[in-house]
């Protein structure tokens, strides 16, 4: 990679805020798609419209924090410079009214504009700059139905001189005709591997030392989304610096910080739904073994207490039961059912501790069958 | 003259009473400007709000507590006017969305681009950005939390935000991934009891151990109600000793009647009476959530163990219904109903197992 020629013109830093005072997350943001971590199918077809300057209407989705929103704008600023970004670019999210009434107004007048000629770049680097403007609608699936019906039109109107590219977390809730103009792409969970290089690559940034162990406890624990890992990543680092003498991050900072329910927490609740451990772990106090309705009832509200969330617990027994080496398939299925209900519940709003009571008599009763 | 709960309430980071470790993390994140989105959650009373006011204070000083209160009128889409009060000092704003309804999104958004766009006056700030504190962030709309995630991500070089929140699940994953989650444990016995303590010596009197004992039961980790218990106890008898009796709220006592009535007698008629209580509680505003899992908390512990499952199942799948549905008396009503059914059946013994499995 090169580095960007400083000529920066002294008003525009008055606006930037100085690295060492901004998150991480946003910090590393990357600038160039070539930045990207994974996601190497989208990376490679956007690399090829920044060479023949043509580009589809594009829709981008997948789960939170696997750089959606940062190719989009990457891609716009390569394509563009900061020169031209500003008349070339709109971008548009949730935060802003998108109405059926603005996209008629707003969208549509920023849409027929025809391009204004591209100015030379101050930075002294040429950039492509094709033909046409680019709106990005970011987070498109809170739009109304009406309102992305409205964008059909003007889609198609005014292509020649006006690309779109929606960005969303839920793909089903983007109109079919939308979504058969653009080509989309998927935003994958990132692998294990480039999440632990981004993550190696930020802290000799920042110069904090990392074991290999608390990078793979960093990956495990976010689940893909390399957003929450450098979030952890980051306070983890503050906590082990502000300690008398400084100490090294440790994994159960980690743990503790995401919010993981302790092994030994989530062991005891499930050998009290008669999940027993397996092998290696026994060393839990199992002396008081009981599991009638009452008992399980009091470990329920020992885990509330603690403030575990509903999701953490259900996906954290979810894993255990799943993989548990005894159980057998039937068993498995059954409390499968369960966990998928009880989690479609927590979307609904289902209150956590009631849930999380009757998940675990539901499993109770399922490993008893 | 102000409460206990208020007058001793912590104020810096230095003085939580528990969860060391967790002020640690804090102390050590609000000392660097690269603060991060926040989303304090855990059990009520747990502390979390007087945590978030400690944290605020370690980041801009002692100014945050000076508190003012501002009249402000927002516009719905829909052009109606709404007036909704604001709490604020020069670095922070509070919000609770419950208090602006449907409009949440609306007055949440105004806020925030209003923040993000004004910068930091006050050259002697310690911090660049302002902190936006919401609290009950599980009652936002979906609208709300869809607005907030790339504005979270946009103004975040002069903004924070720390939502609070009792649980987490109704929170959509965007806006969990842009925050660092901080989890609020209930505080445990030996903390609970150490917090009473020291209330009782600054107000100068002896806590009797079994006193505190009786307290801390009740309260079941939330300290806020412990604390008012225990100057509401002191009220009626100075010295603490001898039997005490917590008063339960009457909420409370009412769901417990009603709980018991549901077992006495299995009838239309009864069904009417039940639902006549039942409308009194909404109408007092208690929250239905709270409503079903006092009444059924009750009834497990009246009903024969074999039942004791099966009033569960149905209260968590009617809270659902009836966060899902708009008249919460519909689906109160149909569980009390299924629970009325389920009880007679079992007891004229009629085998219901294959009814419960579908
Ligand atoms: N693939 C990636 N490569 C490099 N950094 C990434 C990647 N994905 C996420 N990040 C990091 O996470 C942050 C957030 O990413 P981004 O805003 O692109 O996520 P998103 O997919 O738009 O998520 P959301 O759906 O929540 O809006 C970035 O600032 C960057 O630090
Ligand atoms: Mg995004």
């Amino acid at each position: 990679m090169f580095l960007k020629p400083q000529t920066k013109k002294p008003e525009a830093a008055k606006h930037t805020v100085d690295p060492a005072l901004q998150p991480w997350v946003e910090k590393y943001r990357p600038k160039t798609i070539d930045d990207i971590s994974s996601q190497d199918h989208t990376v490679a077809v956007l690399r090829k419209t920044l060479q023949s300057t043509n580009l589809p209407h594009l829709l981008f989705y997948g789960p939170p924090g696997t750089g959606k929103t940062s190719t989009i704008l990457a891609l716009a600023r390569q394509l563009y410079g900061p020169a031209n970004f500003r008349n070339r670019v709109l971008e548009l999210n949730a935060s802003d009214e998108r109405g059926i009434a603005i996209v008629r107004d707003k969208i549509k007048n920023f849409a027929r504009q025809t391009p204004r000629a591209a100015t030379a770049s101050a930075d002294g680097q040429v950039y492509p700059c094709p033909p046409y403007k680019i709106i990005i609608l970011d987070e498109a699936d809170s739009m109304t139905q009406d309102a992305q019906g409205a964008l059909r039109r003007i889609m198609e109107t005014y292509a020649r001189i006006t690309r779109f590219c929606l960005v969303c977390n839920y793909v089903t809730r983007i109109i079919e005709p939308l979504a058969s103009r653009c080509s989309k792409f998927r935003f994958k969970p990132l692998e294990s591997t480039s999440t632990l290089s981004r993550l190696s690559y930020i802290s000799s940034e920042e110069h904090v030392g990392v074991s290999n162990e608390v990078l793979q406890t960093l990956v495990d624990a976010s689940g893909g989304d390399l957003r929450r890992s450098i979030t952890y990543l980051q306070s983890a680092s503050r906590l082990a610096a502000s300690t008398q003498p400084p100490t090294p991050i440790t994994s159960v900072d980690v743990l503790e910080i995401a919010g993981v329910v302790p092994d030994h927490v989530i062991l005891k609740f499930a050998s009290r739904l008669g999940i027993e451990p397996s092998g290696d772990t026994m060393d839990i106090d199992m002396s008081t073994q009981k599991t009638g309705f009452d008992s399980i009832r009091e470990e329920v509200r020992l885990l509330v207490r603690e403030g575990y969330s509903g999701t953490q617990i259900l996906s954290q027994l979810h894993d255990l039961t799943i993989m548990h080496p005894t159980l057998t398939s039937r068993q498995k299925a059954r409390c499968a059912l369960v966990f998928a209900e009880t989690d479609k519940a927590f979307c609904d709003g289902g209150d956590e501790e009631l849930w999380v009571l009757e998940t675990a008599l539901r499993v109770h009763k399922a490993l008893a069958a | 003259m102000s409460l206990w709960v208020d007058k001793y309430r912590p104020r810096t980071l230095d003085s939580l009473h528990y969860h060391a470790e967790l002020t640690a993390r804090l102390r050590a994140l609000a000392s660097s400007g690269d603060f991060p989105h926040m989303l304090f959650f855990g059990p009520s009373g747990a502390g979390k709000k007087t945590r978030v006011a400690c944290t605020l204070r370690e980041l801009f000083g002692p100014g945050v507590e000076k508190i003012k209160i501002d009249q402000r009128v927002f516009m719905t889409p829909s052009k109606r006017k709404l007036d909704v009060n604001i709490v604020q000092s020069n670095f922070h704003i509070e919000i609770t969305p419950s208090d602006v309804g449907m409009y949440d999104r609306v007055v949440i958004q105004e806020i925030l681009k209003e923040i993000a766009q004004t910068q930091q006056v006050d050259l002697n700030a310690k911090q660049r950005f302002k902190v936006v504190v919401i609290s009950e962030a599980d009652s936002l709309s979906r609208d709300a939390q869809a607005a907030l995630r790339r504005t979270m991500e946009k103004y975040m070089s002069n903004m924070r935000i720390i939502l609070c929140a009792n649980s987490t699940s109704t929170l959509i994953a965007p806006i969990k991934s842009r925050c660092l989650l901080i989890r609020v444990a209930a505080p445990n016995e030996d903390e609970m009891s150490r917090c009473l303590n020291e209330v009782a010596k600054k107000e100068r009197f002896d806590l009797p151990p079994s006193a505190a004992q009786e307290i801390i039961q009740d309260s079941n980790g939330n300290l806020r109600k412990a604390l008012l218990v225990l100057e509401t106890l002191k009220m009626q008898s100075p010295d603490l000793t001898g039997p005490l009796t917590i008063a339960k709220p009457d909420w409370e006592t009412y769901c417990h009647k009603l709980a018991d009535m549901i077992l006495q007698e299995q009838t239309p008629q009864r069904v009417l009476d039940v639902r006549t209580k039942l409308y009194e509680l909404l109408a007092h505003c208690i929250p239905p959530d709270v409503i079903i899992k006092t009444i059924s908390n009750r009834l497990v512990d009246n009903v024969a163990e074999p039942l004791k499952a099966d009033v569960i199942h149905w209260a968590a799948f009617y809270q659902v219904r009836m966060r899902l549905g708009s008249k919460k008396i519909f689906h109160l009503e149909a569980w009390v109903i299924k629970v009325m059914s389920l009880y007679k059946h079992f007891f004229y013994d009629v085998d219901l197992t294959g009814d419960f499995e579908d």
